[in-house]
């Protein structure tokens, strides 16, 4: 699954084009799915062949892959990306970055053990905590939020309403 | 021309209230590079209405410094006298200072000459001061009040023009609010009505707009006093909070070094009482 924030019709364009790479890869594949380190890839190559009049997209690309473990990939306008264990881009991307960072990698905190393990209604706890907060401070940020958990067994979509001010 | 009373000094708002101290070097430090410091602006959705009695403002509550809010039920109706009220959209420390120095200079005249301030009066020296400065003063404001001519409702512009009307918005929810005036409003509405609509204008700009949020605030100004309704409304309360507790273990952070200073060690006797 894969988000851009900011320049519509450059995300639009982008996204289509992605879908295509994907289904053309299924063709040429025996029906086979591409893994999420693939798509990465692909990404990065398809923003980077655009170095000299980009896509004026930030994207987040987000995914389980062959071992089973969750990945993020987060990426600039030009392709730069690497795995991450979470991402997060927009106008609220200064908001909801620390919180992240404080409560997914628990660096500063000696007590907690380390980096957080979170169940998967935790995990969406968090995010919908996340964008709550950054909807009061963020005047871009509300309305809603589609959330897709992604797991083995597939992918869940809810729509989560914001405050709409 | 100069107004002068013999031995009085002239007010406040004649002498230049601003100090210009700052002008070259900030003129300078622009040359090289420097932006000067975003202000906070009150993003902003203010109306107000003309009813069969009286005036209704009403305002939202949202403050802005850039995309982001500083405050969210900041007060946007300010007291000028007590049968006129202001509501402010713009820079909000203008539009705070400019209302406090009508308001200063309206109670110093009710006590000369002992009558109502009239809100002609009122805007008058507004607009009056904002033109002096050129739309600089970047204040924005809907002026209202009831006094021995009936009920008065106007706008101030920043460069110091006016507007007298019936129904009135200003700031950047403007537009939503004043769709909704030009709709449903119609002559001599009653107070309930004129509640209601303003309450409807607001809310439209709350969430059309995104530079007004929050809460509703209205004052309604009668011909014997005023009704303060603050946070009329509140359509945007926090819904959801994660069950999970934020509270960090004590120890989470590791103290490096303690070092206790002692002041007032009093020689060892108990400790004065201040508030005795």
């Amino acid at each position: 699954v894969s988000t851009q924030s900011t320049w519509k019709s450059d995300r639009v364009a982008l996204h289509k084009n992605i879908g295509l790479r994907v289904q053309w890869y299924e063709y040429q594949n025996n029906g086979a799915i591409p893994g999420v380190r693939s798509v990465s890839q692909m990404l990065s190559n398809m923003l980077y062949y655009r170095r000299f009049f980009p896509y004026y997209t930030f994207n987040l690309l987000a995914g389980v892959d062959e071992n089973g473990e969750g990945v993020v990939f987060g990426y600039d306008a030009v392709g730069c990306t690497e795995p991450q264990k979470y991402g997060c881009s927009g106008s609220g991307n200064a908001l909801i970055e620390p919180i992240l960072d404080n409560q997914v990698l628990r660096q500063h905190q000696t007590k907690a053990g380390g980096e957080a393990d979170f169940t998967m209604q935790e995990a969406v706890d968090l995010i919908k905590d996340a964008f709550t907060s950054a909807g009061e401070r963020d005047i871009y940020t509300g309305d809603s939020v589609e959330i897709f958990v992604i797991s083995k067994d597939g992918v869940k979509q809810e729509n989560f309403p914001l405050k709409r001010d | 021309y100069q107004r002068r009373v013999h031995g009085v000094a002239p007010p406040a708002r004649e002498r230049n209230p601003f100090s210009l101290e700052n002008q070259s070097r900030n003129e300078k430090l622009a040359l090289d590079g420097l932006k000067p410091p975003k202000c906070r602006k009150t993003g902003t959705t203010i109306c107000g209405v003309v009813f069969k009695g009286g005036v209704a403002l009403a305002a939202d509550t949202r403050a802005t410094e850039g995309p982001i809010v500083a405050d969210k039920n900041c007060e946007k109706i300010h007291y000028i006298a007590p049968n006129i009220y202001c509501c402010g959209a713009g820079t909000a420390a203008d539009t705070e200072n400019v209302t406090a120095m009508v308001a200063s200079a309206l109670a110093l005249q009710r006590l000369n000459i002992g009558k109502q301030s009239r809100v002609k009066q009122a805007q008058t020296i507004l607009k009056q001061h904002l033109f002096r400065y050129q739309g600089h003063v970047s204040a924005a404001l809907v002026l209202g009040g009831v006094d021995v001519g009936g009920p008065y409702l106007s706008t101030v512009a920043p460069h110091g023009s006016t507007d007298r009307l019936p129904y009135v918005t200003m700031g950047s929810g403007s537009l939503a609010a004043m769709a909704v005036f030009e709709s449903e409003y119609k002559d001599d509405l009653t107070e309930k009505e004129a509640i209601d609509l303003v309450h409807k204008a607001i809310l439209r700009g709350i969430f059309e707009d995104l530079g007004s949020g929050s809460n509703v605030d209205i004052r309604v100004i009668r011909k014997d006093g005023t009704e303060y309704f603050r946070n009329y409304d509140k359509p945007n309360e926090r819904v959801f909070r994660a069950p999970k507790s934020y509270v960090f273990p004590k120890g989470s952070v590791v103290v490096l070094k303690e070092t206790v200073e002692h002041f007032n060690t009093n020689n060892g006797k108990a400790p004065m009482d201040i508030d005795k």
